[in-house]
């Protein structure tokens, strides 16, 4: 009877332990896996997006922070890539479309940074983006200029880049949105850029 | 005699947890998810089960008396086991140190070791009800991986959880099999064989 008692005992408090683990592993139950707690986190808490220096497709280098002002969407590809990233590259030409009336107006601002800065030479991002854009405006194709400059992009944005079976990469690719303050605010679904040209145009009304 | 298997088993497990920590063999096993899940995972639990057998006979009366049945070591060994069941969990010990460690850690000395000693201690039923729980556990998380259109780690490739998915099915299905068998023909508790009656808390227990 005593050991009854002891093993309910001790069961209890393994069950409250563990349940709390758990929950504090899960954010309280609301994220299973690495890219839901990513987006939960940011959402939560917004972070502010490192100032990296980029070399665009034209050859021209600028700042991340340069950005500051607009709202900014980026998505993380590389030019070489046959699947994922053609979806998202005919994704931001859908946000083109759909957001053409505040890109034109320097409010907003899309941008492809690619992991693959050594492959992804400013000739090359220009390709990209002559296969895609639907226009000229307000679309800019970048790759970080140094090593460390990708790192900490990969990192505060939470980019897992894994090689794939086929001599390329696989990534959590999404649609990142940095608000005027240059803190990335949300992250969407890459395949459903009308709900991210839609969270844009709610969060421009005043 | 039982000196020297104290002695044999802790060096067995001793061995096999160099081997796992070994950076080649850990690398590779944590290259893809269903190694790390169906290789590393259940290697490490096995030395937690090995070095059940180096604790003293003194220990485990002690243990025993907070552990009516094994419930105890059960309950602990199902918690820390859901917990490495999560996709994130699986993802942050590849990319993150410290869940590496913990994983190492925990398999060892929260999964494999006080399962081991609680399963001598447990009763036709706790067992039924654990196998049958495994069983399920295994078609659900395979069913889960070989369906899910996205992957649930960001480390890992989707045609390796799909892999993973497809090989817990194919487990699930042995062990229902294995246990079918048991139930027609054998006696459920014939596992427990190997361990020393004197353990027992519940001699009753061992004959249902």
């Amino acid at each position: 009877m005593k050991a009854i008692v002891r093993t309910l005992l001790a069961s209890l408090v393994a069950v409250l332990i563990g349940g709390a683990s758990l929950s504090t592993a899960t954010d309280h139950f609301r994220a299973f896996t690495t890219e839901a707690a990513r987006r939960l986190a940011v959402r939560e808490h917004p972070v502010d997006v490192p100032a990296v220096t980029l070399e665009t497709e034209t050859g021209a280098r600028l700042d991340l922070a340069e950005f500051r002002g607009r709202w900014l969407l980026v998505d993380f590809v590389y030019t070489r890539c046959p699947t994922y990233c053609t979806t998202l590259g005919s994704e931001f030409a859908q946000l083109q479309r759909s957001l053409a009336a505040p890109l034109a107006q320097h409010k907003v601002q899309l941008l492809s940074i690619s992991f693959d800065p050594e492959h992804d030479t400013p000739q090359r991002l220009a390709e990209y983006l002559q296969r895609f854009r639907t226009s000229d405006s307000e679309w800019l194709a970048a790759r970080p200029v140094d090593q460390e400059g990708l790192e900490l992009l990969e990192k505060r944005f939470g980019i897992t880049v894994i090689p794939d079976s086929f001599g390329g990469y696989t990534h959590n690719a999404a649609i990142h949105l940095v608000d005027p303050h240059g803190r990335l605010v949300e992250i969407f679904d890459a395949g459903n850029p009308s709900v991210a040209a839609q969270a844009v145009m709610q969060r421009l009304e005043p | 005699m039982i000196a020297r298997l104290q002695l044999h088993s802790a060096r067995g497990a001793l061995v096999l947890l160099v081997v796992l920590l070994a950076p080649p063999i850990r690398h590779a096993l944590e290259a893809s998810m269903t190694t790390q899940m169906l290789v590393q995972i259940p290697l490490l639990i096995t030395v937690g089960v090995l070095l059940s057998r180096a604790v003293p006979a003194r220990v485990d009366a002690a243990i025993a008396a907070w552990d009516y049945r094994g419930i105890t070591g059960l309950v602990l060994a199902t918690l820390v086991g859901a917990f490495w069941m999560l996709p994130r969990s699986l993802d942050a010990a590849v990319s993150d140190p410290r869940f590496d460690i913990a994983k190492y850690l925990s398999t060892v000395l929260l999964i494999g070791l006080p399962f081991a000693l609680s399963s001598r201690r447990m009763g036709f039923i706790v067992r039924g009800v654990f196998l049958l729980e495994l069983i399920a556990t295994f078609f659900r998380l395979g069913w889960l991986y070989l369906i899910w259109p996205d992957r649930l780690c960001n480390n890992f490739l989707l045609d390796d959880q799909q892999r993973l998915g497809r090989y817990m099915l194919l487990i699930g299905a042995l062990l229902f099999i294995w246990i079918a068998i048991k139930l027609l023909w054998g006696r459920l508790d014939s596992f427990a064989e190997a361990s020393s009656p004197a353990l027992y808390q519940d001699t009753g227990a061992r004959h249902l």
